[in-house]
Parts: structure tokens; C-alpha cells; sequence
């Protein structure tokens, strides 16, 4: 068996004025072949404007073991949202 | 740690009893409709299942394209011929966006081309019938690509988040397929009595293979059960094969056919058509390798990768010669800042 081709993760922008977005992963040789298969693998119906490739061993996530302890702190502290000050009706343009 | 675990049975007893509470918050999470995604914990039999359909699925694409190739160079009109170049090359795709959700589940692509080539793999038993005449393009899109739709869709709602998110983008493309298959067929019904003929001859020979793609009743199917606790199916070969026969049968009036089924008929009492049994020891036969098409398909496949050989090992000695993934777009450097 042949030793895979690099794994990269694809990343599409829709169209100008939106951000790229994940779509997927393939395998290829180099990042110019990478380019070209992610255009002929995720944008065969004008779904993107500009591709980015990234070799999936560069991406550093974070371990879903952790969730609690990196976004537990968020969870009570509503007063970061504008919907809990209470402000009278009467007053416009707030 | 095997030995240690038989030293000290406290030890295994909570091990155990650990692995239980954690089985029961993974199946709390399905329950709740929350989507695994792949680094999360997962059952060891989740995710073998996993591994086993989506790779069963992905290589269904791939030697899908076969049946359908055989006619690219024989279209009847350049329209036609690009529409069907069109339709093999998405199935192409679609087998790419499955094999990078299966890989997401740890399995290399390169052991699951090797599955397949080796013929370890199961793929779905329609690829093995022959695509005789032009009509059997139009019978495929119709029926081939609408029975899978009847599945695939709902599997966008799968538990497994990469295999639902490959399922969307899946979906979308299909419809294209099928609706030109139905088209096809159209004009073929209503063309010379010869075309309409070839077209009730595609009917009769795709009709109950289609059928057969909803896999083994559900008396006979193994996984059914567990797939559906897990959310990886959301509803039975049989409901997903009525639900097809269903919508299936009008259509095939509309084109002036006859679905070839002498007990089909409509209930009125259940609202569903009745129809008659299907054969299903050609149904194993023909996923045991015995099918009209299994060797020709496998060693089309074969000859595919071996012929491609030189090329995948030129690119590899040019991107080694260019240092590794080398940063072929300098300009796009920093671009993610």
C-alpha cells in the first residue's frame, strides 16, 4: 500500500465580503495540487470565490475534554449582552 | 495494564463501571440530538459502524461512476454528453467528501482504496447490473439516484457531524441527477415507439435492483436496530423502500410505463401501494460477488489505480524534490491573520 498523500483541510470563501469557511479535507501531493483538487472537489457550482489549503497537522485544536473549563466561565456572565439592562420604553434610539 | 486489571479485580470493576457511565452520557447526548464531531469520545462500536458505512457508501460513488462512464463517449447529443460528464464526476466528488468523513474517524484513505480493491469491501449491489442501452442512463438518474436520495436524506440528520455535513452538500447535487434521468427518460417515452420501448426495457430491468438498494428487510437486518439508538439511520430499509415505491409508481405512469410488478396495486386502506416479494437470494447473491458486473467493476477499478500509479509516485517525487507541502501560493502567506 502507498503511503497517503498530505492530508489538508479546505477552506472556501462564497463570495467577496464573506469570511472562508471549513469545508472538508482531501489528500494531495503539494499545496498547488491540494488548490486545484479543492477546486474540482468543493466548487463545482461556483460555491466559492477563493480556496484556502491547510495541512491538517498544522491546525491546533482545542480538546473537547476541556470544553467545560474554556467556556463554563462565559455561562453566567450575562451581563455581557445588551438584552440584560432593562431600559424604559420611552426612551428612543438605545 | 491487562495484567495489572487481572492483579486487581477492584480495579477492573471500576474501570467498568466507568465505561458504562460513559456509554450512558454518549447515548444521553444522541438522545438530546446533539452531533458528535470527531475528537470528542466516542463507543469503539460507534465508531466501527461509522467507519464500516461511510466507507461502504464512499465506495459506492466511486464504482458508480462505472455503469454510468460507459455510455460518456456514446451520448446522443453534446447536451447529453455533458450532463453525463457532469453527473460521473460529481459521483467522484461525492465519494471524496466520504472518505474524508470516514478518515475523520481514524481509518487511512489508503486502507480503505486497499478494502476495496482487494474485495474485502462491500459496495452497494446495483453498480454490479450491466448498463445495456442509452435508457438505462435515464432508468439510473430516475430511479438508482432517487432510491438514494430516499436514503441519503435522512442521513443529513445523522448523529456523526462530518457524515451529516457530507450528506447536505451530497443531497444538494443529487437532485440534479435524478431530475435528469427522469427527463431523459421522458423524452425517450415519448419518442418512437422503439425509444419507448427501450425505455419500458430499462424499467424492467432497474425496477427491482432499485428496490433491492433499501438493503434486507427489517426482520433480516442486522444493524438496523442499534443504528437507529445510535441516530446514524432515522428510519428502516422497509419505511425508506415504501416511501420510494410510493412516489416512485405515479411517476412511472406519467411516462406511459409499466412498473414491471403484477401484485403492485394501491391500498387504500393503508394510503401506501402494495407490491410484490422481493428476490432476495439475487440480492445476496449479487452482494456475495456473484452479480452480473462484480468482477468486470472490480477490475476496472484495479486497473484504474495500477494505471495511475505513475502518476500519484511523479507527483510525490516532484513535491519531495520541492520540499514536502511546500507553500506553492507565497502571496497567500499570512493570509489568515
Amino acid at each position: 500500500m502507498n503511503e497517503d498523500w498530505v492530508l489538508y483541510e479546505v477552506f472556501i470563501r462564497s463570495r467577496s465580503g464573506l469570511e472562508h469557511k471549513h469545508v472538508g479535507s482531501l489528500h494531495a501531493a503539494d499545496a498547488r495540487m491540494a488548490i486545484e483538487h479543492a477546486r474540482d472537489a468543493y466548487t463545482r457550482r461556483q460555491e466559492g470565490v477563493s480556496i484556502w489549503v491547510v495541512p491538517s497537522s498544522e491546525i491546533i485544536a482545542s480538546d473537547p475534554g476541556e470544553a467545560d473549563a474554556l467556556f463554563e466561565p462565559a455561562r453566567d456572565k450575562v451581563y455581557r449582552h445588551p438584552t440584560f439592562y432593562v431600559i424604559p420604553d420611552e426612551v428612543k434610539n438605545i | 495494564m491487562y495484567t495489572q486489571a487481572l492483579d486487581s479485580p477492584a480495579a477492573g470493576a471500576d474501570e467498568a463501571s466507568e465505561e458504562r457511565e460513559r456509554l450512558e452520557r454518549f447515548q444521553a447526548r444522541i438522545d438530546r440530538d446533539e452531533k458528535i464531531e470527531p475528537k470528542d469520545w466516542m463507543p469503539e462500536a460507534y465508531r466501527q459502524t461509522l467507519i464500516r458505512q461511510i466507507a461502504q457508501h464512499a465506495h459506492s460513488e466511486i464504482v458508480g461512476m462505472l455503469p454510468e462512464g460507459n455510455w460518456i463517449t456514446r451520448a446522443p447529443s453534446l447536451r447529453r454528453k455533458a450532463v453525463l460528464i457532469a453527473k460521473v464526476q460529481d459521483e467522484g466528488g461525492h465519494g471524496m467528501y466520504l472518505y474524508s468523513a470516514a478518515e475523520t474517524l481514524g481509518v487511512a484513505r489508503g486502507e480503505l482504496i486497499e478494502q476495496l480493491l482487494s474485495g474485502r469491501a462491500k459496495y452497494s449491489s446495483i453498480f454490479n447490473y450491466p448498463t445495456l442501452t442509452w435508457a438505462d442512463i435515464g432508468a439510473i438518474g430516475w430511479l438508482v439516484d432517487g432510491a438514494a436520495i430516499m436514503n441519503q436524506v435522512p442521513l443529513c440528520r445523522c448523529s456523526y457531524g462530518p457524515y451529516a455535513r457530507a450528506m447536505v452538500r451530497i443531497c444538494k447535487e443529487e437532485s440534479f441527477h435524478q431530475r435528469q434521468g427522469y427527463e431523459l427518460m421522458l423524452t425517450l417515452a415519448r419518442g418512437s415507439e422503439d425509444q419507448h420501448a427501450m425505455a419500458q426495457d430499462a424499467l424492467n430491468r432497474w425496477w427491482w435492483p432499485s428496490l433491492m438498494m433499501f438493503g434486507p428487510s427489517d426482520a433480516h437486518s442486522v444493524h438496523t436496530a442499534q443504528s437507529m439508538r445510535w441516530k446514524i439511520k432515522r428510519f428502516t430499509n422497509d419505511e425508506l423502500r415504501q416511501k420510494f415505491i410510493d412516489v416512485t409508481v405515479p411517476q412511472a405512469e406519467y411516462l406511459g410505463l409499466t412498473v414491471p410488478d403484477p401484485d403492485l396495486h394501491w391500498n387504500e386502506a393503508s394510503q401506501h401501494y402494495r407490491f410484490g416479494e422481493i428476490n432476495w437470494s439475487e440480492f445476496q447473491a449479487v452482494l456475495k460477488g456473484e452479480g452480473p458486473c462484480n468482477r468486470e467493476r472490480l477490475e476496472a477499478r484495479r486497473a484504474a489505480h495500477e494505471n495511475g500509479r505513475w502518476v500519484r509516485e511523479a507527483a510525490a517525487a516532484y513535491a519531495a524534490k520541492h520540499q514536502g507541502p511546500a507553500r506553492a501560493m507565497k502571496a497567500g502567506a499570512g493570509a489568515l491573520s
